[in-house]
């Protein structure tokens, strides 16, 4: 009941708010989202689900219904938690109704359809994070595409158009490779599943059930076919992540969306590129995982590497953020990989941690830009002087990113990087840990970098605009997720509990003499 | 089990509303409202849609009801097809109402689409290939003279005269095709032809080869597919757009399910492919035609004739169905992946429908034909557009609408019987369809409107059928099991 309260509510808000007069279209929203707010709350206190919902745990939360019939297998309506959703279903419902908030002031035309958009959208989001059954599961993953498409489409920057349609068309052609690999492996499971649910998948797969796709004679052989879905679901993820080489999307899409779009593109959406490598690749695949350990580790390393020195090469404070992003979430990649408890763990703590901290940036590249009208770090200095609260909380935030302790950032990679470093699946996992942390340095120095030229110094902006204290509505949210970060420092376990509880069962694998 | 006069109660409502029409139009010929008109040919159509799918969802025709010695066959198959030209007409009766309104032999405008309905309903139950060819010419003369409706337009004319001259090539080529498969197997049935199949392609493969291969060109120009595609993007864009929906959504399913029962009960693969390998025929004709109709729509400027080249790429992915059976993954497979390709044609019957409807919506406020013209028209004609933009995704394959159910069914059953690479090529496809359907959602919610435009009236019959096929589709996203069951029994009956 509660997962359909989640979504019901965000869907009927949506329309509510989408026939509401413009207006009144932010409040109303405001107001609509906390439902879903306080819905996942009640949900995450109440959270009584043990072990990874693919892996035969007790999910929580859980309901079923027949669906479709599709050939021999049956489609169904199946939603539940584990210890690794409820944390990003709690992560999609604070951003949204803070990204709301957020939009109060930058959003000044076709409200009702903006915020509509904006709580379809986390409708959208709750389903991927919730569904368990593989076809229910891509019906909400593609759903988000739609919202996305036309929040970037219709109230993004001057080259927005093109912003959106490659984000659409980019994700959309590897959301379709991804599918026909997954859908390769449920054909080679043949009689050993009676249905698209990922559990009975996940456990038939790492049970050894996978068959010829096709006949013994004129088939692909287990092997090839778990091989081949492995690879066509990465590159599928790779580029909803985004992993160096697919990230191009990423800087076009993150500089022309709005502001409270970026916080929730970066905040979450790329959490579900991450989500899914963990859930499908990384859970149902693990010996195809384990052998291309080294390769996906050097990727991730790259991404960490290569993300950073963009962001560093710069003028723009809003590209410096989302280039970051990429850095970071080669953090992710290479926890999991790691296939340790604090590699995955620190992982999918990392994508909680992630969000809330770059959705915090974002919020405050954007409070800065309502104020200034620019986004060029050449172009401004010394705003704390006439924003103390923003220059404060945006130091705050870079200092999350860097990584200082009893933040949510330093949990995160310190969880990350001792899991790489006792990691036995990696073939020399202390020199990519240590490869990895060199991205820090870089982190620093840009973030660094980049406040000391336009927070300090004395006062200049380039823009004739006056700046003054920014509203209490674009610093309440700044103020929250502050507070959170700081929570999720200082007490890991709010969530570190039950993530490690569900990602238990996903590196309890044997991967064998062979493999380190 | 219903009497076997029953079972043709379905294309019985069709031609009885057509007779129906003749009769009324009679009394005071072209003086006939156009409300008597619009209503009975969609009583007529709406009749013949219940009728059929009451008869498709009780399982009553299932095992099949032979009639005329076995000419005719009321089967599952055939009945899910009727429900998709019921549908279809339903829809097209009821937004000419608006679209007619000012046109001259309005009668004879609905009789056509009525006697064309009637044939299509005659091809679905088609059991030889007399009945076959007959059928499908009752089905296309009336399809010429709708194309060609409007007189005074020069496209219009230009359409229905390419439309005429290629459709009599193609019957010429299907009918000849018909008469070497008739020497070599000595029937028309198509039960005793696949009895005789074997021995053909063993005595006389090239003869035998050359009529199916003959035979299968004439149902491509039906389905306008590659290479038959040519009259397809001129007589869609020439013909009144609710002429345009019932041609690409209605005639196009004609002209599959006559494929798949001629191929699947005459043809068997596994008695024919001494002669011709049609599965493989089917592979080719599914990449070119998926391929070709895809990068031709991408580059249109007018959005009636991106609907039209969209048309011919989705009958490419609906040829997956066939061009998917080749026995890896056993009965199974093939049932799963030919179903799929009946519930795409099923929901496509709506969306695409109600695309072209939204044309024709379009085409009576007269505010132009290209992607430019459509910009801002959400201001004016909010629900309308949203309604187009469910059809849009639909066809993009995305889940707003059964459109993304039934497409990603094909893919994954092309994955299912081993033709992965055929999947890669309708999902690169069908990513690339994402360009040019998001263009008129680009144009009608995130482009500035144009200055000046004024829309005076909107037309209640044209919205009721336009808001009626976005229903349904959206609908059929969860719906769809209301025919899946059916949709692959059918397939499963004919295997």
């Amino acid at each position: 009941m509660f997962v359909e309260a989640l979504i019901l509510s965000c869907l009927i808000g949506a329309a509510v708010v989408f026939v509401a007069p413009s207006g009144y279209a932010g409040r109303v929203a405001f107001g609509v989202s906390l439902a879903p707010l306080l819905v996942s709350l009640y949900m995450y206190l109440g959270f009584d689900g043990s072990g990874n919902a693919f892996l035969g745990g007790d999910v929580a939360y859980e309901a079923f219904a027949e669906w479709l019939q599709f050939g021999p297998y049956a489609v169904n309506y199946h939603v539940g938690l584990d210890g690794i959703s409820m944390p990003l279903i709690v992560l999609s419902t604070v951003l949204t109704t803070l990204a709301i908030l957020s939009a109060w002031t930058p959003i000044d035309s076709r409200q009702s359809e903006f915020y509509g958009l904006v709580l379809f959208l986390e409708g959208s989001l709750i389903g991927v994070f919730s569904a368990l059954d593989f076809v229910l599961w891509f019906v909400f993953w593609e759903a988000v595409l739609i919202p996305m498409y036309l929040l970037i489409g219709v109230w993004g920057g001057p080259r927005r158009k093109y912003a959106a349609i490659k984000f659409f068309v980019y994700t959309n052609v590897a959301s379709l490779v991804m599918f026909i690999g997954y859908f390769g492996l449920i054909f080679g499971l043949g009689d050993a599943i009676s249905s698209t649910s990922m559990p009975a998948i996940a456990e038939a797969l790492r049970a050894g059930q996978l068959g010829y796709l096709g006949t013994s004679t004129i088939g692909i052989g287990p092997d090839a076919l778990a091989m081949a879905a492995f690879l066509a679901m990465f590159a599928g993820f790779a580029v909803k992540v985004p992993i160096v080489p697919f990230h191009t999307w990423l800087p076009d899409a993150h500089v022309e969306a709005p502001t409270p779009v970026s916080v929730l593109l970066a905040g979450v959406l790329l959490k579900m590129g991450t989500y899914a490598l963990l859930r499908f690749n990384f859970t149902i695949l693990p010996q195809q995982a384990a052998m291309l350990a080294a390769p996906i580790a050097a990727i991730a390393v790259i991404s960490i590497i290569y993300g950073a020195l963009l962001a560093l090469a710069q003028q723009d404070l809003k590209r410096v953020v989302a280039y970051s992003s990429v850095s970071s979430m080669g953090y992710v990649i290479l926890g999991l990989v790691a296939y340790t408890v604090y590699g995955v763990g620190g992982a999918t703590f990392q994508m909680v941690a992630h969000g809330l901290i770059s959705g915090l940036l974002f919020m405050t590249v954007g409070v800065f830009y309502n104020a200034t009208h620019t986004r060029m770090i050449g172009d401004m200095s010394g705003l704390a002087s006439k924003m103390p609260v923003t220059a404060t909380v945006f130091l705050t935030g870079a200092f999350a990113y860097m990584g200082l302790p009893l933040m949510a950032g330093f949990m995160a990679e310190l969880f990350v990087f001792i899991g790489t470093f006792e990691s036995t699946v990696l073939p020399a996992a202390p020199l990519f840990a240590a490869a990895a942390m060199f991205g820090i340095v870089i982190v620093a120095g840009y973030l660094l970098w980049a406040m000391q030229r336009s927070l300090f110094g004395p006062f200049r902006l380039e823009t004739d605009y006056e700046l003054g204290r920014a509203p209490l509505h674009d610093v309440a949210p700044l103020v929250v997720l502050v507070v959170l970060i700081i929570a999720l420092g200082v007490a890991p376990d709010l969530f570190f509990e039950m993530i490690r509880d569900a990602t238990l069962d996903v590196i309890d694998v044997d991967f064998g003499g062979g493999l380190r | 089990m219903i009497a076997d006069g029953l079972a043709l109660a379905p294309a019985g409502a069709f031609v009885l509303a057509a007779l129906a029409l003749f009769v009324i139009d009679a009394f005071s010929p072209g003086k006939t409202s156009g409300g008597v008109l619009a209503g009975v040919s969609a009583f007529g159509a709406v009749g013949a849609l219940a009728a059929s799918g009451v008869f498709l969802l009780s399982g009553a025709a299932s095992g099949g009801i032979e009639l005329f010695g076995g000419q005719l066959v009321v089967d599952g198959m055939s009945l899910l097809f009727t429900f998709i030209f019921g549908s279809v007409t339903a829809l097209v009766a009821v937004a000419s109402f608006d679209y007619v309104r000012e046109m001259p032999h309005r009668a004879e405008y609905y009789m056509l689409i009525l006697l064309a309905a009637t044939g299509m309903s005659l091809m679905a139950s088609a059991n030889s290939l007399a009945v076959a060819f007959v059928s499908l010419e009752l089905a296309s003369l009336p399809s010429y003279a709708l194309v060609a409706y409007l007189k005074g337009n020069r496209g219009s004319v230009e359409g229905g005269l390419k439309y005429f001259l290629i459709g009599a090539l193609s019957s010429a080529i299907l009918v000849y095709g018909i008469s070497l498969v008739y020497a070599s197997t000595g029937s028309l049935l198509l039960s005793d032809v696949a009895d005789a199949a074997g021995e053909a392609a063993a005595t006389y493969p090239g003869v035998f080869g050359t009529g199916v291969l003959m035979i299968i060109g004439g149902l491509a120009f039906k389905t306008a597919s590659v290479p038959f595609h040519f009259w397809a993007p001129d007589a869609y864009e020439g013909a009144p757009a609710p002429v345009s929906a019932f041609l690409s959504s209605a005639s196009k399913a004609a002209g599959f399910v006559l494929a798949f029962r001629i191929l699947l009960v005459g043809f068997p693969i596994q008695s024919v492919v001494g002669a011709i390998d049609w599965v493989l025929v089917f592979q080719i004709l599914a990449v070119l035609t998926m391929t070709i109709g895809n990068f031709a729509a991408a580059t249109q400027e007018r959005v009636k004739r991106m609907l039209a080249y969209s048309s011919i790429g989705h009958a490419g992915y609906v040829l997956i169905g066939l061009a998917a059976l080749t026995g890896v993954g056993g009965a199974s497979a093939g049932a799963t992946v030919l179903g799929a390709s009946m519930l795409h044609l099923l929901v496509y019957g709506f969306m695409n429908t109600g695309a072209f409807l939204f044309v024709a919506l379009v085409e009576h406020w007269e505010i132009g034909r290209t992607f430019e013209d459509y910009n801002g028209l959400a201001r004016q004609a909010p629900l309308a557009c949203v309604a187009m933009t469910v059809f849009m995704f639909s066809l993009a394959g995305l889940p707003v609408g059964g459109g993304f159910v039934s497409k990603y069914y094909l893919f994954a059953g092309a994955v299912g019987a081993g033709v992965w690479w055929l999947a890669l090529v309708g999902a690169i496809n069908s990513a690339l369809s994402l360009y040019y359907y998001s263009r008129v959602v680009k144009a009608m919610w995130i482009e500035e409107p144009i200055e000046g435009r004024t829309i005076a009236h909107y037309p209640t019959a044209l919205y009721a059928a336009v808001l009626t096929a976005a229903v349904v589709t959206v609908f059929l996203l969860p719906g769809l099991v209301v025919f899946d069951g059916a949709a692959f029994d059918a397939a499963a009956a004919l295997l």
